[in-house]
């Protein structure tokens, strides 16, 4: 999928996290990462948010996690949001993603 | 998908939430993750996780991929997991219907259903994603909200318009605007209630009653409660956890009922394993019905113990 406009998914209240997206020019995928519970699940959560790009096929972009304690449920979804946000739906050419997913992906 | 952060209670091995009652359907709004989060706790019979009313138009995306996700997650392992989907004529219901559907919710509930021909939609739409995504047919169940005069006059239509609807929820807001009055002493929900329930006794399906909006009003939800447990509904929908212990309570038998629910039970066994057509307990004949009744009261004790 290929971001091409700023979103942000989620809150920052306790068990949620804020996910920021924006596009770049060219270069690597940027995922940074703050989190409550950074020293315990920090691998855990990394893994989840890389995984979650990785299946949506997102190289490019910056994404920013602010994390809560989301569990890896909560997390996965408000990264999906956040990159169906930002993203044109490339198959029917609208500048919505959201309503038209390919579930398999998620 | 790896472990999650914090280890939850499986249920799964000692509740099947088929056989369960059905007293209580705690509202979830999707959006809220905390809630979605935790909401598995508090031992409601059923969840419902809503993505229609009690979402706000710009969450409507982000909150169906987190019902999706929690689905997914067997955080609910052993609560009946119910999604109230957007209708199917808004840019959002189909959506909400895969998304609930692939995840593996046991049950779809079709907001603002008028009639038969409106689950028979829903039905054929379920079954084709069911086929699309390999989960086996027929596994999703569906429930009826009835919200309208028109749902009312056609509740018999609509609880018979197929074997997977399961359930039937009256939802009293839009149903008093609709019938130009507002919520007062239950009498203004009088008909509906007994249509409403008598279509789903008829068709041998669950009937949940409304919600009790004011939370801090506990004698007035425990009277509503006695009100519609005498008409015969199984439970109702509810909006605050506190709600849940205090209808589990009042439909709870008494010690006494309990009681007297075993001996009939054993009664009933001893004469089934004796071969004997005619049950009788005390000298008296005791018919299906009693044994039935009394069944579901062990049911009920299981499911929460005897009334405090």
């Amino acid at each position: 999928m290929r971001i091409v406009r700023d979103s942000l998914a989620g809150t920052l209240e306790s068990s949620d996290a804020l996910v920021r997206v924006s596009p770049t020019d060219g270069g690597e995928r940027d995922v940074s990462i703050n989190s409550s519970v950074m020293a315990q699940f920090g691998t855990q959560i990394t893994e989840v948010v890389q995984d979650t790009l990785d299946k949506m096929g997102v190289s490019q972009g910056q994404i920013v996690v602010e994390d809560k304690g989301a569990l890896d449920c909560t997390l996965r979804a408000r990264v999906q949001a956040a990159v169906l946000r930002a993203c044109a739906d490339e198959a029917t050419g609208t500048t919505d993603a959201s309503t038209s997913v390919d579930w398999s992906l998620l | 998908m790896s472990h999650d952060h914090r280890p939850h209670p499986d249920h799964s091995s000692s509740r099947a939430p088929a056989r369960m009652p059905h007293r209580s359907m705690l509202f979830i709004p999707a959006s809220n993750a905390a809630m979605m989060s935790t909401a598995y706790i508090y031992g409601a019979d059923a969840v419902m996780f809503d993505l229609e009313d009690g979402v706000a138009l710009r969450e409507k995306d982000s909150a169906r991929l987190i019902a999706f996700h929690t689905l997914r997650s067997k955080l609910y392992a052993g609560v009946e997991t119910v999604v109230r989907i957007n209708p199917l004529d808004t840019p959002f219901g189909p959506a909400d219907l895969e998304a609930a559907v692939r995840a593996g919710a046991d049950v779809i509930r079709l907001p603002k259903t008028e009639t038969a021909q409106d689950i028979l939609e829903l039905e054929e739409r379920v079954a084709q994603i069911e086929t699309e995504c390999g989960r086996a047919p027929g596994s999703t169940r569906l429930m009826a909200a009835i919200e309208s005069a028109s749902g009312v006059v056609n509740a018999v239509a609509i609880a018979t318009a197929t074997p997977r609807l399961t359930s039937i929820a009256l939802a009293g807001f839009d149903y008093v605007v609709d019938m130009r009055t507002t919520r007062g002493d239950g009498s203004e929900l009088f008909y509906a209630r007994c249509a409403v329930l008598h279509a789903a006794r008829y068709a041998g399906i669950s009937a949940y009653d409304v919600v009790f909006s004011n939370v801090d009003d506990e004698a007035g939800f425990l009277a509503e409660v006695e009100v519609i447990k005498r008409l015969g509904f199984d439970g109702k929908s509810l909006i605050n956890p506190r709600q849940i212990d205090l209808l589990h309570n009042a439909y709870a038998p008494t010690q006494a009922e309990l009681d007297r629910a075993h001996l009939v039970i054993d009664a009933a066994d001893r004469a089934a394993r004796e071969g004997l057509g005619v049950v009788s307990l005390g000298g008296k004949m005791i018919d299906a019905p009693i044994v039935e009744a009394a069944r579901r009261t062990v049911r009920y004790a299981d499911a929460s113990g005897v009334r405090r």
